[in-house]
């Protein structure tokens, strides 16, 4: 399915979805509270199908933090962009492993890295930090390291 | 609190929890897995990370876009050059750079003779972790060939930096021809030898057939891609799919094969690597001329925007996203790596295994530490 | 004598022919330096891309078991010298400096690479890498380059083992 087509499906299944021109795919963004519906939709439906998550991460914009999602289908061969932002302070989504299970590794590395709290994640701890750095976030903008960092 | 059903492993009183690694000859760099076992057979296994955890995607932010390629040559250093590839491809789709003829033909050339030396060197390291310790001196041998003719065009064996956004850093050598002639004659000399001495080895196929099956249904809810994932009948090769560079107008095979076992995701790279010299011999006779590198400003500054790229690796699907915010250095850069996501199914694959069986699916599946970790 | 124009394995004492077998004189300390330096065996210890340069070093062409360095030990307790070969970060400093002390004396270490040295190419704006392997251990020699040719780590192999032939006890 092209890009309009998938836009104007996705559109009729959740009207409150809003789509963002230009890139190469369908960028769109979703409130972290449909994501789970949205998540099902992708995964279930047979002209959908988004059955291979291909990367998981997030990018500090230093207002808010936006979740980043990229699907892909291994039967139409079509791509996706899935985006959320989420509030800085206390930045929760829903977990997607029951439904795609590579997201339990990038998830886990999401919340080290900034701080993001999944709901209902079977095992959310440390993966990459060595142990002592929860809370420290360190890849969020405004992560500060007198000693290390140089400002240039 | 979610539990999988299936996932769930029983601890009775008897179980010992022991640590293979960090240090240990059998985990290809610092890999350190928590297993649970009873007896001999594994019942959980529970990787940890970041041992070489070196921040490269935060460091990346304070480098400008010609500078931050280096850092993918040692995140998967044996296939150092498709790294670099993905990083320049990058770049360019941002820029819009048109890359003359002939450099595309040598970035394939030289991307797949990375292939080559990278899954003859897994070839040597999985034999070993078997047992067998002939075959590693045999890998290495070949791979000489191949770090000689890189040290002659790009300058470096392991590390080469030789892709830059426009094209190619130098031009190639008179020699090279010469070079990678010899090179073709004497693999396809070796692999017949190779096939000899370990795949129709009966110790070998016995150590490797029906151990660690992966279903096509897991292979793609668990993100796994490359020769892992086509050993379970899941076509993912990026080269056929969403070709980039010249792939497009070459004539190579996907190899696909149904086991899902260690013995098939053996094959499938064996079969890659024939098919791999295949494409060397159709290209080194057909370099066009003309420039190596297209003219670009010295330095360079994406406009407004995310980017995303992505190339097939000898270990699987690896992905560059370029955020953007019109400055000369990356506002955040995320590079998905292939070995983060194989690793994610090894417990999946492992349980109800054998330790021995363990080490034979961890070197099946071509993992490299550096890569998982960043 | 100069660095490189001494053979190493040169037997630091007299051969004597008596009837009926010989003498071997020489001073004790040269006798015990000449049999460490040269049969000094190496801790397989590789974090990261110089671990395939040190691997290159071990096969058939470039071999470093005609120096000396024939077994590649697991286990640090039967191993001589440990070549941190690669980036050392602060999740797997307690780790390396475990290893060193299960290590016997006398020990030494060598420390291959860029990163190892001190930091390399990670060495700004990186918030986990140890600039240098010799904030967590003594070092003996240091091997430039990244990755090292394996030449350079011969060199390297050789200037330890002229180390130990002068120690002194």
């Amino acid at each position: 399915m092209t890009k309009e087509e998938l836009q104007v499906k996705l559109a009729e299944k959740l009207p409150e979805l809003s789509f963002e021109e230009g890139g190469e795919w369908l960028n769109m963004y979703v409130e972290p509270e449909a994501w789970p519906f949205l998540a099902q939709t992708l995964r279930n439906d047979s002209e959908l199908w988004f059955d291979y998550m291909f990367c998981l991460t997030c990018v500090d914009w230093k207002t808010h933090l936006t979740m980043v999602y990229h699907f892909s289908s291994t039967r139409h061969r079509h791509n996706i962009v899935v985006k959320s932002k989420l509030n800085r302070d206390n930045p929760e989504i829903e977990t997607i492993c029951q439904i795609w299970r590579t997201a339990e590794f990038h998830e886990r590395e999401v919340y080290e890295m900034f701080g993001v709290n999944f709901l209902h994640h079977p095992d959310l701890r440390l993966l990459i930090l060595p142990d002592g750095w929860e809370g420290k976030n360190p890849m969020r903008k405004d992560y500060d390291d007198p000693v290390n960092m140089i400002k240039l | 609190m979610i539990t999988f059903k299936d996932e769930v492993a029983v601890t009775e009183s008897g179980d010992l929890v022991i640590n293979i690694g960090p240090q240990h000859p059998a985990t290809h760099g610092v890999l350190h897995l928590l297993i649970t076992i009873n007896g001999e057979t594994v019942k959980k296994v529970e990787p940890h990370l970041g041992y070489i955890h070196r921040s490269i995607e935060k460091m990346c932010e304070s480098l400008s876009y010609r500078q931050f390629t280096y850092s993918t040559s040692r995140m998967d250093y044996l296939s150092a050059h498709i790294n670099n590839h993905a990083c320049v491809l990058g770049v360019e789709k941002g820029l819009q750079i048109e890359v003359p003829q002939r450099a595309e033909v040598i970035r394939v050339l030289m991307d797949e003779l990375t292939r080559i030396a990278s899954h003859v060197l897994w070839w040597g390291a999985l034999a070993m972790d078997v047992g067998a310790i002939t075959p590693f001196f045999h890998a290495f041998r070949e791979r000489e060939m191949i770090n000689d003719l890189m040290e002659e065009t790009c300058g470096a064996r392991l590390t080469m930096n030789y892709m830059v956004p426009g094209g190619v850093m130098a031009d190639l050598h008179p020699n090279f021809y010469k070079r990678v002639k010899q090179i073709i004659q004497q693999f396809k000399d070796k692999l017949d030898e190779y096939d000899e001495l370990v795949t129709y080895n009966t110790i070998f196929i016995n150590r490797t057939k029906n151990v660690g099956y992966l279903s096509p249904e897991d292979a793609v809810s668990w993100g796994v891609s490359g020769p892992s994932a086509r050993a379970s009948n899941v076509s993912c090769d990026i080269r056929k799919l969403y070709p980039y560079g010249i792939y497009d107008k070459l004539t190579f095979d996907e190899v696909l094969l149904t086991e899902g076992d260690t013995y098939a995701r053996y094959m499938v790279r064996m079969l890659e690597l024939r098919q791999s010299l295949s494409i060397v011999e159709q290209l080194i006779d057909n370099i066009p001329e003309g420039d190596f590198q297209a003219k670009t400003k010295a330095v360079l500054k994406l406009p407004k925007g995310e980017y995303y790229s992505r190339v097939e690796t000898a270990r699987g699907e690896f992905g560059v996203y370029i955020v953007s915010e019109g400055g000369t250095t990356p506002y955040r850069i995320k590079f998905r790596s292939p070995g983060y996501s194989n690793l994610s199914a090894l417990g999946h694959m492992a349980r109800g295994s054998k330790i021995g069986d363990l080490v034979a699916i961890m070197g099946s599946l071509d993992l490299v530490i550096p890569d998982i970790d960043r | 004598m100069e660095t490189g124009q001494r053979p190493v394995t040169d037997f630091p004492g007299q051969v004597i022919d008596t009837p009926g077998g010989g003498l071997l004189t020489g001073a004790l300390d040269d006798l015990i330096n000449w049999a460490r330096s040269n049969s000094l065996w190496p801790l397989v210890f590789g974090t990261s891309c110089c671990a395939i340069e040190m691997m290159s070093t071990a096969s058939a062409k470039y071999d470093w078991s005609r120096f000396g360095f024939e077994v590649a030990r697991a286990t640090p307790r039967q191993a001589d010298v440990i070549i941190i070969a690669g980036t050392i970060v602060n999740k797997m400093a307690p780790v390396l400096r475990r290893l060193y002390d299960q290590m016997p004396d006398p020990k030494y270490v060598i420390a291959m690479g860029a990163c190892a040295t001190s930091g390399g190419p990670f060495f700004y704006n990186t918030y986990s890498v140890v600039k240098g392997a010799d904030h967590v251990l003594p070092v003996d020699v240091y091997v430039a380059g990244c990755p090292p040719r394996p030449e350079a780590l011969l060199h390297a192999l050789i200037t330890l083992q002229e180390k130990i032939l002068k120690e002194k006890r």
